[in-house]
C-alpha cells in the first residue's frame, strides 16, 4: 500500500502532470497509458479489456496498488455499457445528436430505462450545447456532473453528466472517458450549476476542466494533496501529516519508530 | 467626499444562523454585500467513499446521516436506486407505506425549515410552534422503527417492518393537529408586516435562471417553474394520489415560504389518501439472499423536502459493494445559488437567505 501510494504525494496536484507517472493505478498492459497526450482515436470504442490482463501482465516492479483491500481479486474493467436493444427506437433528441454531431459519438447505451450517449472528452461542451438548445432534447438542467475511477482502463476515469429537461420532462445521460491528467471542457458555459459540480470532480478525482470560472476544491481543504474518491486512494485517509508535508508522511509510513522523525 | 473601501467579512462556520457549518466571506460596500464566497466542507466525511467499502445493505444507514432532518427520504432513494439496478418489484402495500413515511418526512423537514428560518429572522414563536409538532412526526416514526433521527427505515426490496396496529389512526389524528396547526403559523407569518418586509422581493430568481443555476424542489417551484419529481417522473405511490404542485410567482423569500406552506397541505393530503387506500399484502419483494445487482449503472431521482435527491450508482456485478456511489445532494445543489441571491442585499438579508434556501449540511458536505 505504501508502494502503491508512494507517488501520489510527490504529484502536486496544481502542477501539469507529470508525463508518466510510474506505478500508477493505470499501469496495466500498454506502456503508453493514462498520461498519454493524445486521447483514444474518436469513434472507436473504447476497448473493454478481458479479465485476464489487469492482474496477470503487470509489470514486475509496478506495485499493486488496491492490493490492500481485503483480497479483492481484478478490479473490474471498465462498466458494461450495454447498447440498446435492435428493436428500441432511438430518442428524438439522440437521433438529432448523431446527426449534428456526425461520426463522433462513441457509443449508445441503454439499460434499465436509461439512455447514455459516450462522447469524446472534447466535444463534450460541443455536444452539451447542443442537448440544451435543440428542440427535441431541450436539456435545461444539469442534474448532476460526477465521475467513476475504473483504474485498470486507460481512460481511466468516466464522467457522467446526468441531464434532465424542465419542459420535456425526460433524462439523458451523457459519459465521456478521460485519462489522467487529460483536461476536459468545462460545461458551465452551457449550465451554470454545474460550477460546483465540476469542482467537486476535479477536488474528488483530480479532472481538470478547461474554461471553468473558478476550479478550486471543494470539500477537502485547499492545501489538501491527492484526491480521495480515486480507487488507490487509501479509505482511512493519509492522515493529517499529508497535508502539510508528503514526505514527512512517507518517512512515518516507512520507519518502524515514528519518533525518530524530526 | 468619503472614500469607501470594501469590507471583506467572514461569517461562519461558527455562527448560529448558518444552520450548521456553513461559512460566507462577504464582501461588503457599507451594509450592502458586493459578493460572497460560500466555503463548504466542514463535514465532510466522505459518505460517498465509505460507501464503497460497506455492503449495499449497509449503506442505507449512511444515507441517514447525510440529511438527518430527513432521513427516511435518503433510504427512500438508495433502496429506490439499488431496486432500479436489480430489477426489483416492490409490493403495493410497501410502496404506499413509504409514501406515507416520505411526507411525515417532509413535513418534520419543513417544520424545522419553517422554524429555524422564522428565527434567524426573528419570530421565535414560531420556532417553539414547529418544534412542538415536529415531535409528534418524531413520536410516530419512534412506534414505527424505534428511532427518532436516524431512522433506517428502509430495506432494499421493501420495509424493514409492517406499521403497528393503530398506527395508522394516530397518523390520521396527527394530520388533523397538523392542519390546525397550519392556519396558526399563517396567523403569525403571512400577513405579518415584518416578516413581509424581511422577505418580500428578497432574493429574487426568475424561472429560467433558477433552471440554470440548478435550484429544485421548492425554491424552484416558487420561481414558477412546474418541476416535481413526485409528478414528473413518479416513484414509490406518488401516481396513485392525488396532490397539487404549489407554485410562486415572483421566486422571492415570500413565495418560497407560501409554496413550502402549501406542502404542508398537500403532505397531509397525501398521507390521508395514503392511509385510507392502505392494501393489504406484503412489505417486502422476492429480495434475493445476497444482494448484488448486475453490472451497470443508474440514476435515479427522488423529491425530498429540499429538492431533487439523486443516487447515481454503479455496480461491477461481482462484489457485495457498490463500485461507485454518488448522491446528488439537493441542498448542495441549492446552495450553488446563494452566491448569486445574496448580491446586492443586506447583510441581514444573508441571513433570511440562508433561511430560504433549507440546506442541511449534514447532505451539503456528505
Amino acid at each position: 500500500m505504501v508502494d502503491g501510494h508512494a507517488d501520489k504525494p510527490a504529484r502536486d496536484p496544481d502542477s501539469p502532470p507529470a508525463p508518466a507517472a510510474p506505478g500508477g493505478p493505470g499501469a496495466g498492459s500498454e506502456p503508453g497509458k493514462g498520461s498519454s497526450p493524445e486521447p483514444a482515436p474518436p469513434g472507436a470504442p473504447a476497448p473493454k479489456p478481458a479479465p485476464g490482463p489487469s492482474a496477470g501482465a503487470r509489470p514486475a516492479g509496478a506495485a499493486a496498488p488496491r492490493a490492500e483491500h481485503k483480497g479483492a481479486p481484478a478490479p473490474p474493467p471498465g462498466p458494461p455499457d450495454p447498447p440498446p436493444p435492435a428493436d428500441l427506437p432511438l430518442p428524438a433528441w439522440l437521433q438529432a445528436l448523431k446527426e449534428a454531431l456526425a461520426g463522433s459519438i462513441d457509443q449508445v447505451s441503454y439499460w434499465v430505462g436509461d439512455w447514455t450517449v459516450i462522447v469524446p472528452a472534447g466535444k463534450v461542451a460541443e455536444a452539451g450545447r447542443f442537448l440544451h438548445d435543440h428542440e427535441a432534447g431541450r436539456f435545461d438542467f444539469c442534474s448532476d456532473v460526477t465521475a467513476v475511477d475504473w483504474p485498470t482502463r486507460a481512460q481511466r476515469f468516466d464522467l457522467v453528466y446526468c441531464l434532465y429537461s424542465t419542459r420535456l420532462h425526460h433524462r439523458a445521460r451523457m459519459k465521456v472517458r478521460v485519462a489522467d491528467g487529460e483536461a476536459v471542457p468545462s460545461v458551465t458555459g452551457v449550465w451554470p450549476s454545474a460550477n460546483w459540480l465540476e469542482r467537486e470532480v476535479y477536488d474528488m478525482f483530480g479532472v481538470r476542466f478547461t474554461g471553468h470560472p473558478d476550479l478550486r476544491r471543494i470539500l477537502m481543504p485547499d492545501e489538501w494533496q491527492g484526491h480521495p474518491q480515486r480507487k488507490d486512494y487509501p479509505l482511512e485517509g493519509p492522515g493529517e501529516l499529508l497535508m502539510e508535508s508528503p514526505l514527512d508522511w512517507l518517512k512515518l509510513r516507512q520507519s518502524a519508530d515514528e519518533s525518530s522523525i524530526k | 467626499m468619503f472614500d469607501t473601501d470594501e469590507l471583506v467579512i467572514n461569517m461562519g462556520p461558527q455562527h448560529p444562523a448558518t444552520h450548521g457549518v456553513l461559512r460566507v466571506v462577504l464582501k461588503l460596500d457599507g451594509e450592502k454585500v458586493v459578493d460572497a464566497d460560500v466555503v463548504i466542507g466542514y463535514l465532510h466525511r466522505g459518505i460517498e467513499k465509505l460507501s464503497e467499502n460497506r455492503d449495499w445493505t449497509q449503506i442505507v444507514l449512511l444515507t441517514d446521516r447525510m440529511d438527518y432532518v430527513a432521513a427516511a427520504t435518503n433510504n427512500l432513494g438508495y433502496c429506490e436506486t439499488v431496486e432500479k439496478l436489480m430489477s426489483l418489484e416492490v409490493p403495493r402495500r410497501a410502496r404506499y407505506i413509504r409514501t406515507i413515511l416520505a411526507e411525515l418526512q417532509r413535513l418534520a423537514s419543513h417544520l424545522v425549515w419553517l422554524g429555524s428560518h422564522a428565527m434567524d429572522i426573528g419570530a421565535v414563536t414560531v420556532f417553539l410552534y414547529g418544534l412542538r409538532e415536529r415531535e409528534l412526526v418524531l413520536d410516530l416514526f419512534e412506534e414505527y422503527c424505534g428511532a427518532r433521527l436516524t431512522y433506517n427505515a428502509m430495506r432494499i426490496g421493501g420495509l424493514p417492518l409492517d406499521i403497528p396496529s393503530g398506527w395508522d389512526k394516530k397518523v390520521l389524528a396527527y394530520c388533523d393537529i397538523q392542519d390546525e396547526k397550519i392556519a396558526e403559523y399563517e396567523t403569525l407569518l403571512t400577513q405579518n408586516r415584518i416578516w413581509l418586509e424581511r422577505t418580500r422581493k428578497v432574493g429574487v430568481i426568475p424561472g429560467p435562471e433558477a433552471v440554470s443555476i440548478g435550484l429544485s424542489g421548492p425554491p424552484l417551484r416558487a420561481s414558477g417553474v412546474r418541476r416535481d419529481v413526485r409528478k414528473d417522473e413518479p416513484y414509490a405511490a406518488y401516481e396513485e394520489f392525488d396532490f397539487d404542485i404549489p407554485l410562486g410567482t415572483n421566486g422571492d423569500t415570500y413565495d418560497r415560504y407560501l409554496v413550502r406552506v402549501e406542502e404542508f397541505r398537500q403532505s397531509t393530503r397525501i398521507i390521508r389518501q395514503a392511509i385510507e387506500g392502505l392494501p393489504e399484502g406484503p412489505i417486502v419483494g422476492k429480495v434475493p439472499r445476497l444482494i448484488k445487482p448486475p453490472a451497470g449503472e443508474t440514476y435515479h431521482a427522488n423529491e425530498s423536502p429540499k429538492g431533487e435527491i439523486g443516487y447515481f450508482i454503479a455496480s461491477d456485478g461481482r462484489s457485495t459493494s457498490p463500485y461507485r456511489l454518488r448522491v446528488r445532494p439537493p441542498s448542495f445543489c441549492n446552495l450553488q445559488a446563494l452566491r448569486r441571491l445574496v448580491k446586492g442585499h443586506l447583510v441581514a438579508d444573508v441571513i433570511a437567505l440562508i433561511g430560504t434556501i433549507d440546506i442541511v449540511l449534514g447532505e451539503v458536505d456528505r
